[in-house]
C-alpha cells in the first residue's frame, strides 16, 4: 500500500509538468497582452513607448524560451510570481479568495451528498415505484438545469418574494465576510450558491447512487443475506451501501475539485469573489502569471482528489490492493 | 458665438433640470453621517491615477485624492465650469500672452499620513505627469505637451510655463486622473509606490481594499472644504456583472452605481421600486467610431468610405437605439452641445450622413459605390465583445449597410485580442472603435481622428489634417478655434471620410432616492470625490428598514 501511495505521488509530477507546459503555450497563442489592454483598453491614446516599457517590465519581450525557463523556475520553487494586472503577489490574490471557494465547495458538496445519498438509496430500494419516478424526475431536472440559471432564479425569487411578503426587495449580500467574522452575513451570502450548485451535483450523484445500489442489490451476497432472513434496512446499510459507494465517491471527489475552481458562471451570478471569478478576470485581462497559477492550482486539486479517491477505494474495498 | 453660448447655457440649464432634486437643498438640510455603498463594474488594476484609464479605479480611489483644479462639483454638467480644489480663489487667467498660469495653493492641507501639502508636491506631481523619467509610465503625458516647465517659487505658489497658448491646458489640468501625490513619497518611496499604496489629501481616508471584492474609505476629519464630506465613509463593491449591480440596488445591497445602466434597466428599477428610485440622465463624452482600415482595399477609396457613412440613418437610429442601448445623441466629432462643437443644423446641412433625407443619402451612397466599382461589396465589421453598446450598435450598422446592398458580417473579439487586432495585427477591414474621455475638452478629444495620434487605427496619412490640428492646438482665440475645428471636422467626416461617428453615448444613472447631493456629469470619470453626497437617513430607514 505504501509503495502504491509513493508511486502515485511520483506520478503526479509529470501530470503537473505537462499541464504547466500546455497552459504556458496556449496562453501565448492568444493575440494581445496585458499592457495593450491596460494602457489602451478604454480606447484611449496608448503611447507605444509606454506599452513597450510595460512589456519589458513584465518580461513579455524576452524570448519565449527565456519566459518558459523563468516560469519553470518559479514552478519548481513554488514562486507564483506577481499578477501582471494588479502587481500584487499571485499567492496573495489566491489566498484572499481561497476561503470563499473552499467554503462554497464544502457547502455544495454537503448539500449534494445530503440530497443524493438518501434519494439514491430510496430510489434503488423502491425501484419502479412512484417514489423512484419522483426521485428520477427530480434528478433529471437537476442535470438539465445549469446551476447558474438556477442561481438567477433564486435571486429573482428572493427579490420578488421578499417584496411581496415583507414589502421590500432583498437579495443576498454581494461581498464576502468570513464565517468567523460575521456568520450571519456569511451564511446569508453563501447558502444560495451552495444550494444552486449542490442541487446540480446532487442530481448526478443521486443517479450514480441509484444505479450503483441497484447493481449491488443484485449481487449474490445480498441474496444470501436476504436468505439468512436479515431485514432490508440492515442489508442496505451494512452490506450494500459501502460497496455501492465506490463510484459515488469518485463522482463526489471530482465534483469537489470542479467546485474549487470551476464555478465560473455561478460566482458571477452571485458576485462571489472566488477563484472562478478570478479565473475569468485573469483570462480576460491576459494576466499570464495569474492564469498559469490558477490553472496549476485547479490541476493540482484535481490530481490530489483523484489520488485521495484512489486511496479511499482501497479503504472501502479491502479486496483492492495495488502493487 | 454669443448665440451659441446662449444656446449652450440653456442646454446646461435643461440638463440641470433633469437632475431632479439633487443638490437643490439648502446647505442646512444636508445630513452628516451614514455610509454610501456604491457598486463598480470593474476591478482595480492599480491605485495610480497617472497610469490608469479605467473608471474601475476612479470610482473607488478618487475620493482619497485631491486635484489642483476640477470640474465644478456643483455644476458638473457644464464642460466649461472649472473651480479650484487645492488652489485658492478662482482658476487663474493666463498671463504672458497666454503662456503662464500662476496658482496659489491652500495652506494647512495634510496627506493621510500627516505630511503637509506644499507647492512642491504639485510641481512633483505635474513633473511626473508631463515629464516622466525613463521607464516610468504616464498615461496622459500627451495632454501636457504644451507645458514647458513647472515651478514652485514658494510653498504656496505653482507656476506653469507653456510653450504656446493653449485652450486645452485648463481642461487637461482638471482631469480626474491627476491625483496630487506627495513629493516626499515620490522621492523616498519611488515613482511606482502609488500603484499599490494610497496617500492622498482627498475627502476620505483609505481603510481597506480586498482585491476583487471591495474598497472602504472613512471621512477625512481634516478635509479642507469646510463641512465636507457629509458621509462617515463609503464602501465600493466590485461587481462585474451588470445584472448583479442592478439587482444589488433593487435588493438593498447597494445605493448607487456611477457608470450608467441601459434604458431597460432604468425602467425595470422604476417599475419595481417607483419613487424609491431617482434617475439622472446626461449626454456622455463617449462615442463609437466606425474605423475603416485604409490599408485594406477597397477602403483606401474615399468614395467607398463616404458611401458607408451616407447610408447610416443616425436620426432614426437615435430614436430606436436609445430605447435599448446607452446611445442617443446625434453629433459630430465634438461633444454635442459644447460651444466649439457643430450644431445639429450645421451637421445636417454640411456633413455627409447627417441629412434627414435618408433615401437621397442612400441613393448617393449607391452611386458612389457604383462609381468606385464596388456595388455589391462584402466585408467584415470587426467589433468588441461587449454588449453595451458595441454589439448593439454593430448589429444596427450591419442593417444600415444592408439597405444599400452591402453584405456585412460581424467579427466579435474579447477586449485583449480586439485591441491587438486594431494596434498590432491590423488584419481588419472596418472596425468599431471608441473615444471616451473624462473632462470635456473637444480640442484634445478630437486628436483621436489625427493619423499621427497613436490612437487612430485607420492607418492613413494626411498632411492637411495635421496642419489644421497644429494650428488649432496653438491658437487661444475662441473664434479662430471654432473655425479651425469646423475645418478639421469637415476634413475628417466629408473629404476623407477617414472615420465617422455613429451615435454619442447617453448616461443613465438610477439610484436609491435617499442618496442626495450627487449630480451627474457628462462623463463617468467626473465628479466622483463623493464629498457632496449625503444620506437621508429617515428615507433610508423607510426603504431598507433597520
Amino acid at each position: 500500500m505504501y509503495t502504491y501511495i509513493i508511486k502515485r505521488l511520483l506520478m503526479l509530477l509529470p501530470t503537473l509538468i505537462g499541464a504547466a507546459i500546455l497552459i504556458f503555450l496556449l496562453l501565448r497563442l492568444v493575440p494581445g497582452d496585458v499592457c495593450l489592454l491596460k494602457f489602451g483598453g478604454e480606447g484611449s491614446y496608448a503611447d507605444p513607448q509606454q506599452i513597450l516599457q510595460c512589456q519589458q517590465r513584465l518580461g513579455l519581450t524576452d524570448p519565449i524560451w527565456q519566459q518558459f525557463f523563468d516560469y519553470m523556475v518559479g514552478f519548481f520553487t513554488f514562486d507564483l510570481g506577481v499578477s501582471m494586472w494588479t502587481s500584487q503577489p499571485v499567492a496573495y490574490e489566491i489566498a484572499i479568495r481561497f476561503e470563499l471557494s473552499l467554503q462554497v465547495a464544502l457547502m455544495a458538496t454537503f448539500v449534494s451528498v445530503v440530497i443524493a445519498l438518501p434519494l439514491g438509496i430510496i430510489s434503488a430500494a423502491k425501484q419502479n415505484s412512484w417514489i423512484d419516478y419522483l426521485v428520477r424526475t427530480f434528478s433529471i431536472a437537476g442535470i438539465a438545469m445549469p446551476s447558474f440559471w438556477l442561481g438567477i432564479l433564486i435571486i429573482l425569487g428572493l427579490l420578488i418574494g421578499s417584496q411581496a411578503w415583507f414589502g421590500r426587495p432583498w437579495m443576498p449580500p454581494i461581498h464576502f465576510q468570513s464565517f468567523f467574522v460575521d456568520p450571519v452575513h456569511n451564511m446569508s451570502q453563501l447558502i444560495w450558491p451552495a444550494l444552486a450548485t449542490g442541487y446540480r451535483y446532487s442530481a448526478v450523484a443521486t443517479r450514480m447512487t441509484r444505479s450503483a445500489m441497484l447493481e449491488v442489490l443484485r449481487e449474490d451476497y445480498v441474496r444470501t443475506a436476504r436468505a439468512k432472513g436479515l431485514i432490508e434496512k440492515v442489508i442496505i446499510n451494512k452490506h450494500a451501501l459501502k460497496n455501492a459507494m465506490l463510484p459515488v465517491i469518485t463522482i463526489v471527489g471530482i465534483e469537489f475539485a470542479f467546485l474549487m475552481g470551476g464555478l465560473v458562471v455561478t460566482e458571477q451570478v452571485f458576485n462571489l469573489n472566488g477563484l472562478g471569478k478570478l479565473f475569468v478576470s485573469a483570462v480576460t485581462q491576459s494576466d499570464y502569471t495569474m492564469t498559469q497559477a490558477l490553472v496549476m492550482l485547479v490541476v493540482a486539486i484535481f490530481v490530489l482528489m483523484n489520488f485521495l479517491v484512489d486511496i479511499m477505494y482501497a479503504w472501502l474495498d479491502p479486496r483492492i490492493r495495488y502493487s | 458665438m454669443k448665440s451659441r453660448l446662449t444656446r449652450f447655457a440653456a442646454s446646461v440649464a435643461l440638463g440641470s433640470a433633469l437632475v431632479v432634486g439633487a443638490g437643490s437643498m439648502p446647505a442646512s438640510a444636508q445630513e452628516q453621517g451614514g455610509e454610501l455603498r456604491l457598486v463598480v463594474g470593474s476591478d482595480i488594476p492599480s491605485y495610480d491615477g497617472h497610469i490608469e484609464s479605467t473608471f474601475g479605479m476612479i470610482h473607488p480611489i478618487r475620493p482619497f485624492y485631491s486635484l489642483l483644479i476640477r470640474v465644478n462639483p456643483d455644476n458638473p454638467s457644464s464642460p466649461t465650469d472649472f473651480v479650484c480644489d487645492l488652489c485658492v480663489g478662482e482658476v487663474p487667467k493666463p498671463t504672458n500672452d497666454g503662456k503662464t498660469y500662476t496658482f496659489k495653493i491652500r495652506k494647512g492641507v495634510t496627506f493621510q499620513d500627516g505630511q503637509e501639502l506644499t507647492s512642491a508636491d504639485i510641481k512633483a506631481t505635474f513633473d511626473k505627469l508631463a515629464f516622466p523619467p525613463d521607464g516610468i509610465a504616464s498615461n496622459r503625458k500627451a495632454y501636457f505637451a504644451m507645458i514647458d516647465s513647472v515651478e514652485a517659487p514658494d510653498p504656496e505658489t505653482v507656476v506653469f510655463n507653456l510653450k504656446f497658448p493653449s485652450g486645452t491646458f485648463i481642461p487637461s489640468i482638471a482631469m480626474p486622473f491627476n491625483f496630487i501625490y506627495s513629493k516626499n513619497d515620490l522621492d523616498e518611496r519611488g515613482y511606482t509606490w502609488h500603484q499599490t499604496n494610497v496617500n492622498g489629501t482627498g475627502p476620505f481616508h483609505f481603510v481597506e481594499h480586498v482585491q476583487g471584492s471591495h474598497v472602504t474609505g472613512k471621512k477625512n476629519p481634516n478635509y479642507y472644504h469646510e463641512g465636507k464630506p457629509y458621509l462617515d465613509g463609503y464602501t465600493s463593491l466590485i461587481a462585474p456583472k451588470m445584472s448583479v449591480r442592478l439587482q444589488a440596488i433593487r435588493g438593498g445591497q447597494a445605493d448607487i452605481e456611477f457608470r450608467g445602466f441601459p434604458p431597460k434597466a432604468r425602467d425595470d428599477l422604476k417599475e419595481a421600486l417607483g419613487d424609491q428610485i431617482e434617475v439622472q440622465e446626461s449626454d456622455w463624452n463617449c462615442v463609437l467610431i466606425v474605423t475603416p482600415n485604409h490599408e485594406a482595399k477597397p477602403f483606401d477609396d474615399p468614395r467607398v468610405r463616404q458611401a458607408l457613412s451616407l447610408s447610416i440613418d443616425r436620426h432614426q437610429g437615435s430614436e430606436y437605439l436609445s430605447k435599448i442601448a446607452i446611445v442617443k445623441t446625434v453629433g459630430g466629432i465634438g461633444f454635442p452641445g459644447h460651444p466649439i462643437s457643430s450644431s445639429p443644423e450645421y451637421l445636417e446641412k454640411n456633413i455627409i450622413g447627417y441629412s434627414k433625407d435618408i433615401e437621397a443619402s442612400r441613393e448617393k451612397a449607391k452611386a458612389l459605390l457604383k462609381e468606385a466599382g464596388h456595388e455589391n461589396l462584402k466585408f467584415t465589421l470587426h467589433n468588441r465583445g461587449v454588449d453595451q453598446p458595441y454589439k448593439v450598435v454593430g448589429t444596427w450598422l450591419i442593417d444600415q449597410w444592408r439597405r444599400i446592398g452591402l453584405d456585412v458580417e460581424q467579427w466579435v473579439q474579447p477586449s485583449t485580442p480586439f485591441y491587438a487586432t486594431l494596434r498590432t495585427q491590423k488584419n481588419f477591414e472596418v472596425s468599431l472603435d471608441f473615444n471616451c474621455q473624462a473632462v470635456v475638452n473637444p480640442i484634445a478629444d478630437i486628436s483621436k481622428f489625427l493619423p499621427s495620434s497613436g490612437a487612430n487605427y485607420s492607418y492613413f496619412e494626411d498632411a492637411e489634417l495635421e496642419s489644421i490640428y497644429a494650428e488649432l492646438l496653438a491658437t487661444g482665440d475662441e473664434g479662430k478655434q471654432r473655425e479651425l475645428f469646423a475645418q478639421f471636422e469637415k476634413r475628417v467626416l466629408n473629404d476623407l471620410a477617414s472615420q465617422f461617428i455613429t451615435l454619442w453615448w447617453y448616461k443613465i444613472n438610477p439610484y436609491r432616492s435617499y442618496v442626495k447631493g450627487w449630480k451627474i456629469a457628462p462623463s463617468h470619470y467626473l465628479n466622483q470625490s463623493l464629498e457632496n453626497i449625503w444620506i437621508d437617513s429617515a428615507e433610508r430607514k423607510k426603504q431598507l428598514g433597520g
